[in-house]
């Protein structure tokens, strides 16, 4: 195993307080792993440019690796490289989806409103949904309403 | 003042007033998506601010973001009069709501290509939130014009009270050449010319009519340090906590 994998393994245990069953590696955020002997620096990037979740997410890393017996942590938020929901990773969208929240559907292109109408509703898989609202409970997520199982849903957005 | 660095403080300044006015709907909105909606786009808001004085902080060696967004006197902000408006009825908070995302859209669009590269990388993703903002205001938007006699009224009346404010974004200052030419930013009238487009198309497809104001009434000022009388107070509410005691840690 490769030290950069090493962390990725270690990293999988820092899960998204606003999403406790996706980690911030599921998630795609994190964005450069340098480390050696003395030092160690992850780069990451935020879903959401005003995430309140960005500054706990940091702590977490950070207190995760020097547990570890890191040594020198620094953890940069920066947007050199910007995250879209496209990094999610396959399981990651099944863990959403399993946990009641639809995943976000994959860009191609532009984000438009006919993309958002492609979710699948998480309780009984039909398609026949509609947007009521492109903002919810967090930054991430839409309000959606079902029209087989009539119940409202939410939708992790595409972005 | 460097053109960057104006151009810099008048984004972040726009986005954390308009910001605090968007929170002003929480708790209070007419139904519950749009108090949701308006506070989750105060959230966007204040983070795009944020990021934005941390580029000040990082690049052009200003103060830390606290500071710059609540350290400032009144006529330190450079923000258009437009987003010191207080929120007043619903729809013209979503009138103004409309008008303003879509110029954000656009300048973010093309700040994607701006020679000032950190700059560029925040725009790529600030430009897919503001998505979010104006495809909210157009639902709305059309909606309500096509909605009753009432609501048709009251959306035409507050784009007819609106537009003066709106116009306002664009206002130059002598640093607009630079910008232009150092191709950090194509510039307030390019940008102002494809808002009028995009907004002109959309407000007669959904049946209401672009009002028209003569260049003597448009809001001039903000971006050159005067103000509405409605900031002052804004700011001191905004401050009051920290006000208390300057020196507390958070």
């Amino acid at each position: 195993m490769t030290s950069e994998e090493k962390i990725l393994e270690l990293l999988q245990e820092v899960k998204d307080p606003e999403i406790p069953v996706l980690s911030v590696v599921d998630m795609g955020i994190i964005s450069g792993i340098q480390t050696s002997d003395s030092a160690t620096e992850i780069k990451m990037t935020p879903t959401f440019v005003g995430c309140p979740a960005i500054d706990m997410m940091k702590n977490q890393i950070s207190e995760k690796l020097i547990q570890n017996g890191y040594e020198n942590v620094t953890v940069l938020v920066d947007f050199e490289t910007q995250w879209t929901s496209d990094k999610m990773s396959a399981e990651a969208k099944l863990k959403l989806e399993k946990f009641g929240i639809a995943p976000p559907t994959e860009i191609n292109g532009e984000i438009s409103e006919e993309m958002l109408n492609r979710a699948r509703c998480p309780h009984c898989g039909s398609t026949d949904t509609t947007l009521r609202s492109p903002f919810g409970s967090t930054l991430c997520r839409a309000i959606r309403f079902c029209f087989s199982c009539k119940q409202g849903f939410e939708q992790f957005k595409p972005i | 003042m460097s053109a960057t660095k104006e151009l810099l403080f008048k984004m972040a300044d726009d986005a954390l007033i308009i910001g605090h006015r968007n929170s002003e709907w929480t708790g209070i909105g007419p139904v519950l998506e749009e108090d949701l909606a308006f506070s989750s786009m105060a959230q966007d808001k204040i983070g795009h601010a944020s990021a934005l004085y941390n580029l000040l902080h990082e690049h052009f060696g200003e103060a830390d973001a606290d500071s710059l967004g609540f350290k400032r006197t009144e006529k330190d902000f450079k923000c258009c009069h437009l987003v010191e408006l207080p929120i007043g009825e619903y729809d013209f908070s979503l009138v103004r709501h409309f008008l303003f995302d879509h110029a954000e859209l656009l300048r973010y669009e093309m700040l994607v290509n701006s020679s000032f590269a950190p700059l560029a990388s925040l725009a790529k993703k600030v430009k897919g939130e503001i998505k979010y903002h104006v495809m909210h205001a157009d639902t709305w938007i059309r909606q309500l014009a096509n909605g009753n006699e009432e609501s048709k009224a009251r959306v035409q009346s507050s784009l007819n009270y609106t537009w003066p404010f709106a116009l306002g974004i664009f206002e130059t200052t002598s640093n607009e050449d630079a910008l232009i030419n150092e191709k950090v930013f194509e510039g307030e009238a390019a940008l102002k010319k494809m808002w009028l487009e995009r907004i002109s198309s959309i407000i007669s497809s959904a049946g209401l009519t672009v009002p028209s104001v003569a260049d003597e009434s448009v809001a001039y000022g903000g971006r050159k340090g005067f103000h509405t009388e409605y900031l002052q107070p804004m700011l001191a509410e905004m401050t009051e906590v920290t006000s208390i005691d300057t020196e507390a840690e958070w």
